[in-house]
């Protein structure tokens, strides 16, 4: 044999800094965001950055990083959860009806985010075990969930339970949404960088046979995943309820599941899946909520946001399939 | 023609006696018989529908064969499943390599074997995962810059040279490999061919492949075995033969089949 041991294929440098920068999966998205803001603190006469103004950014972008930490890792899978939006306005009527039925408000939350998990299981139950597309299952809990919350609330937003230190710490106060956004986004993080989970995830959304093959139980983590979506989608929901001191049975909706997904593929998350990250969630909600109250605050109107939204969902998917491709090919 | 006789177990890493299989009418594998000598590497050949693949799985503990004995080390064992024959020593590495293209070399050669810390979170042990796995790329001469490369900017054999390794690291002692060669270029399958030889050269794995290139059979392999319509129809010592003896073997047969 005259070859050495050395390996063909691509020639690898040792990466400048630069390019290990440019390798970090966030980087652009984040780049993004903070021309975003630098833009709209300038145009707004340093308006957006100030305490009033903060908090509503705040109340914008954390509901939609929650539901993308559970939508993210369903994306990476190649699954996605269409229903997330109805779940939310679900679970909080489950925990006005245990808690008015006489349960202290705790254990009540509790059941609330028990019947949100179990959505979830439903969700992943019938997508996995009946080979259904979970688009298409999802898509039914909707229209389903949707109904049903309706039904049980003729319709009537109601009062949550009024138990003030609870209450604040649930969303009331002005900054824990934010707060619980930041701790989910790390605690997901490092599920899915740190924990055999979050690889088998990604393995599983990458090379589905391969990762069967290896002895990756893909079902179990595909149900897993969204019963944490569900679950996210139902903390949110009492978390928005607790805010604006009303549970409505009109809230959330598939405006917020959809901000969810587009804050994960504005953030670097594939819908093809095998990739994704939590952290550009949060950082692609942030963006979503910098355009909506920079807008909001130069005075543009509603109709124009929505068509510089989904300008820069396309503009983001186009960047990452390019990115990728850069990725894929390398020191080339 | 006939296949050689085995040899008595005792010293094989691996030896199947007449094993059939059959998919309701179709008879994949009639009385195919094999023996895998310790150290040995074996080229399977044959065309198409010839039951290589039936033998290979049956051979990975991933289905069973309808009658048939195996032996593992000398001992009859049934394979139930795979898991089964990892846990004795038997790793097979499939055509698609089950890779996960995103992840880097060293999440790919643990892959559901991962080193985690101790305590309740069981967070992944990044560290000793790459540790390991540069030891074990070093340890059968595969040189890759980085194993926090993800395996899509690998080229294919470095791509079939993780798939091997991570089977090396799981302390495999046979070693099924399928199409190792397939679709790659001369000068990347001269990188698998040495690294194949180089884990002969440390004698204690066995190697059985499944191949198409005769000649490239015939420069690794130490014994050939020829199966066609899930029989062996023709075995040798590589040394013994020549493509132009496979080749006229395999022509005679299609005459047969044509004629009759």
């Amino acid at each position: 044999m005259s070859h050495s041991g050395t390996a063909p294929g691509p020639a690898f440098s040792r990466p400048g800094l630069m390019e290990r920068i440019f390798r970090i999966r966030e980087s652009s998205i984040l780049i993004v965001a903070i021309v975003l803001i630098a833009y709209f603190e300038y145009a707004n006469r340093d308006f957006l950055l100030t305490g009033p103004s903060l908090q509503n950014l705040s109340q914008f972008v954390a509901p939609a990083a929650i539901i993308a930490c559970g939508e993210i890792m369903l994306m990476i899978g190649g699954e996605i959860d269409l229903s997330a939006g109805m779940v939310f306005a679900f679970a909080p009527f489950i925990l006005h009806y245990v808690y008015a039925a006489g349960v202290p408000v705790l254990p009540a939350t509790i059941v609330a985010l028990l019947a949100a998990g179990a959505v979830g299981f439903i969700n992943g139950a019938v997508t996995v075990w009946l080979s259904i597309p979970s688009f298409v299952t999802t898509l039914g809990t909707l229209f389903l969930l949707n109904g049903i919350t309706l039904t049980i609330s003729r319709g009537t937003p109601v009062t949550p339970p009024d138990t003030p230190l609870f209450a604040n710490i649930m969303g009331a106060w002005g900054y824990s949404e934010i707060l619980w956004a930041i701790g989910i986004t790390a605690v997901m993080h490092i599920v899915l960088r740190h924990t055999r989970w979050g690889l088998h995830t990604v393995a599983a959304g990458a090379n589905p046979i391969g990762a069967s093959e290896a002895g990756i139980n893909v079902n179990r983590l595909k149900i897993g995943n969204f019963i944490i979506t569900g679950v996210f989608a139902g903390l949110t929901g009492i978390l928005e309820g607790f805010r604006i001191s009303s549970f409505d049975p009109l809230a959330g909706g598939n405006q917020i599941m959809f901000l969810a997904v587009a804050a994960g593929v504005i953030g670097g998350t594939s819908l093809a899946g095998g990739s994704g990250t939590i952290i550009g969630g949060l950082i692609g909600a942030l963006v979503l909520g910098v355009l909506s109250d920079g807008f909001t605050l130069i005075g543009i109107n509603a109709f124009l946001f929505n068509i510089i939204l989904g300008a820069a969902i396309l503009a983001a998917m186009l960047f990452n399939i390019h990115i990728t491709r850069l990725r894929r090919i390398g020191a080339k | 023609m006939n296949p050689q006789a085995s040899p008595p177990g005792g010293g094989d890493a691996l030896r199947a006696d007449d094993i059939i299989k059959r998919f309701g009418a179709v008879t994949a594998l009639d009385g195919v018989s094999l023996t895998l000598g310790r150290g040995e590497i074996l080229g399977i050949l044959g065309d198409n529908g010839a039951g290589k693949s039936t033998l290979m799985k049956i051979l990975t503990g991933y289905q069973p064969q309808t009658s048939g004995r195996l032996f593992i080390n000398g001992q009859e064992t049934a394979l139930h499943s795979v898991d089964h024959a990892r846990s004795l020593g038997i790793e097979c590495v499939y055509q698609d390599l089950a890779l996960a293209n995103s992840l880097s070399i060293y999440h790919n050669m643990f892959l559901n074997r991962e080193i985690v810390y101790p305590g309740p979170i069981r967070l992944l042990n990044n560290r000793e995962m790459r540790r390991q796995a540069k030891e074990t790329l070093d340890e059968i001469g595969v040189h890759i810059p980085s194993v926090d490369l993800p395996v899509e900017r690998l080229s294919g054999g470095q791509r079939q040279a993780i798939a091997v390794a991570r089977a090396v690291h799981s302390n495999a002692k046979i070693l099924l490999l399928d199409e190792p060669l397939a679709a790659m270029g001369a000068r990347e399958a001269g990188l698998i061919i040495d690294l194949i030889l180089r884990l002969k050269s440390k004698g204690d794995m066995s190697i059985a492949m499944i191949m198409h290139n005769y000649a490239q059979t015939l420069e690794i392999a130490d014994r050939i075995m020829l199966m066609q319509r899930g029989k062996v129809t023709y075995e040798s010592a590589a040394k013994s033969t020549s493509v132009e003896e496979l080749m006229e073997i395999v022509r005679r047969e299609y005459r047969a089949m044509r004629a009759a």
